[in-house]
C-alpha cells in the first residue's frame, strides 16, 4: 500500500522518504484504531522498502502523542471480567511491540519529527525510530507510573539502550516531564528544531540520508541499534503483573473521571 | 550574570504568561490562579512550564508545580533554580 488515509494515521511517499502522520484527537491517544493502523503500516513498510530510503513519523495535532488512551484502557476493563481484561491487555501489548519492533528493526532511515506532548505510548513510538528531531516546544515524560504502570510499548529497554541507566532511572521513578534542553543534554534528542519546523528539519535530514546507500546504510544500522527483545518480553510480563493490581483501576479511574484542570501534571 | 530579584522574576513570568496566551498583562495579578485567569489546561500549562524553562535557561521539574496555581508561587519556584 503506497498510500493510506485511515481514522487515526496516514501515510504517502514524499521525496523518497514515507511520511507516517499521526492525526487523531485529542493528541493522538493510542488505542485500538491507531493500533489496528499501525499494523496496516508495519504491513506496508517491507513492500515499500525497495521504494524509499527513509520513513518520517509526525503529528498534525498540538503534539506529537499523549500516549496510551486510557479512557479506552479503563473501559475495556470495566466492560469486561478481570481474567478476560488482562489477556486483552496482554495481546494488545504483544500487537504493539510487533509494531514497533517493525519499525525499529526496519531497513530504513527512520525518523521521529515530534513537538508538543511526547508522553507515555507516544514517546515510546519515537524511541523505536533511529532519530529523533524535536520541536523546541517539545516535552517528553514517562507518566506511567503515578497510574501503578510502567511504560507498555518498549520504552524501558529503548530508553536503557540509548542513555545511561541513572538518567532512565530519574525519568522513570520521578515520572517527571522535561523539555527539548534536557532532551539533547541526555542524548535522546539529536537535532533541535525551531517552533514547528521540525517536519522540515526531518525532510533535509532524510534528504541527506538518502544519498548514500541503502544497503550500507540499513548494516550500520543493525550494527548500532540492537533490538533488546527479551528485555521487551520482560517489560510486557511486569505491566501485565502490575496491571493486575488494584491500585491500577484506581488510578485510570482517576485519570478518566477528573473533573481538574491538571490531569497532565504530577 | 546577577540573579534578578524575585519582583523581577514575577514581572517576567506575568509577562510571558500575558504574551503567550493574549491576555493584557495588566489584567494579571501575582495571586491570580493562572488556569482560571488564563483559562487554560494541563497541557497548555505544561506549554508555559517549557516557555518558562528556555525563558530563565533553567529546569523545572514539573513535580514542583505540584497543586501550585498562582503566578507568585510559580515565580518562587523558578527564583529557586536561578
Amino acid at each position: 500500500m503506497r498510500d493510506f488515509n485511515g481514522q487515526t494515521l496516514s501515510w504517502q511517499i514524499v521525496d523518497g522518504a514515507i511520511e507516517l502522520v499521526l492525526h487523531r484527537d485529542p493528541c493522538n491517544e493510542i488505542g485500538s484504531r491507531t493500533l489496528e493502523e499501525l499494523e496496516k503500516f508495519a504491513t506496508a513498510l517491507p513492500v515499500l522498502t525497495n521504494e524509499v530510503h527513509a520513513v518520517i513519523i509526525h503529528s498534525t495535532k498540538a503534539g506529537f502523542s499523549a500516549g496510551a488512551d486510557l479512557r479506552e484502557l479503563f473501559q475495556r476493563g470495566q466492560a469486561m471480567e478481570k481474567s478476560a481484561a488482562l489477556r486483552g491487555v496482554r495481546e494488545f501489548l504483544e500487537r504493539i511491540h510487533a509494531v514497533m519492533n517493525a519499525i525499529d528493526a526496519a531497513p530504513l532511515t527512520t525518523i521521529a519529527a515530534v513537538h508538543g506532548v511526547t508522553f507515555g505510548g507516544g514517546f515510546e513510538l519515537a524511541l523505536a525510530c533511529d532519530i529523533i528531531i524535536a520541536d523546541r516546544m517539545a516535552r517528553f515524560c514517562f507518566p506511567e507510573l503515578r497510574l501503578g504502570l510502567i511504560p507498555g510499548f518498549g520504552g524501558i529497554p529503548r530508553l536503557k539502550r540509548d542513555l545511561g541507566n541513572a538518567v532512565v532511572r530519574d525519568l522513570l521513578l520521578t515520572g517527571r516531564s522535561f523539555n527539548v534542553t534536557k532532551a539533547q543534554q541526555i542524548g535522546l534528542v539529536s537535532q533541535i528544531a525551531a517552533e514547528g519546523e521540525a517536519l522540515r528539519v526531518a525532510r533535509a535530514t532524510a534528504s541527506q540520508v538518502g544519498k548514500f546507500g541503502r544497503q550500507t546504510a540499513a548494516a550500520a544500522k543493525a550494527f548500532v541499534k540492537p533490538i533488546p527483545y527479551e528485555e521487551l518480553q520482560r517489560e510486557i510480563d511486569i505491566f501485565c503483573q502490575l496491571y493486575s493490581r488494584p491500585a491500577v483501576e484506581e488510578g485510570l479511574r482517576k485519570f478518566v473521571e477528573s473533573t481538574d484542570a491538571q490531569p497532565y501534571l504530577p | 550574570m546577577p540573579v534578578p530579584t524575585i519582583d523581577r522574576t514575577l514581572d517576567e513570568v506575568l509577562t510571558l504568561a500575558a504574551s503567550h496566551f493574549k491576555v493584557p498583562r495588566e489584567k494579571l495579578t501575582p495571586d491570580d490562579d493562572f488556569f482560571k485567569t488564563l483559562g487554560i489546561d494541563s497541557l497548555q500549562a505544561l506549554d508555559l512550564l517549557t516557555r518558562l524553562e528556555h525563558h530563565f535557561r533553567i529546569e523545572l521539574p514539573d513535580y514542583e508545580l505540584q497543586g501550585v496555581s498562582d503566578f507568585r508561587t510559580l515565580a518562587n519556584r523558578i527564583q529557586a533554580r536561578l
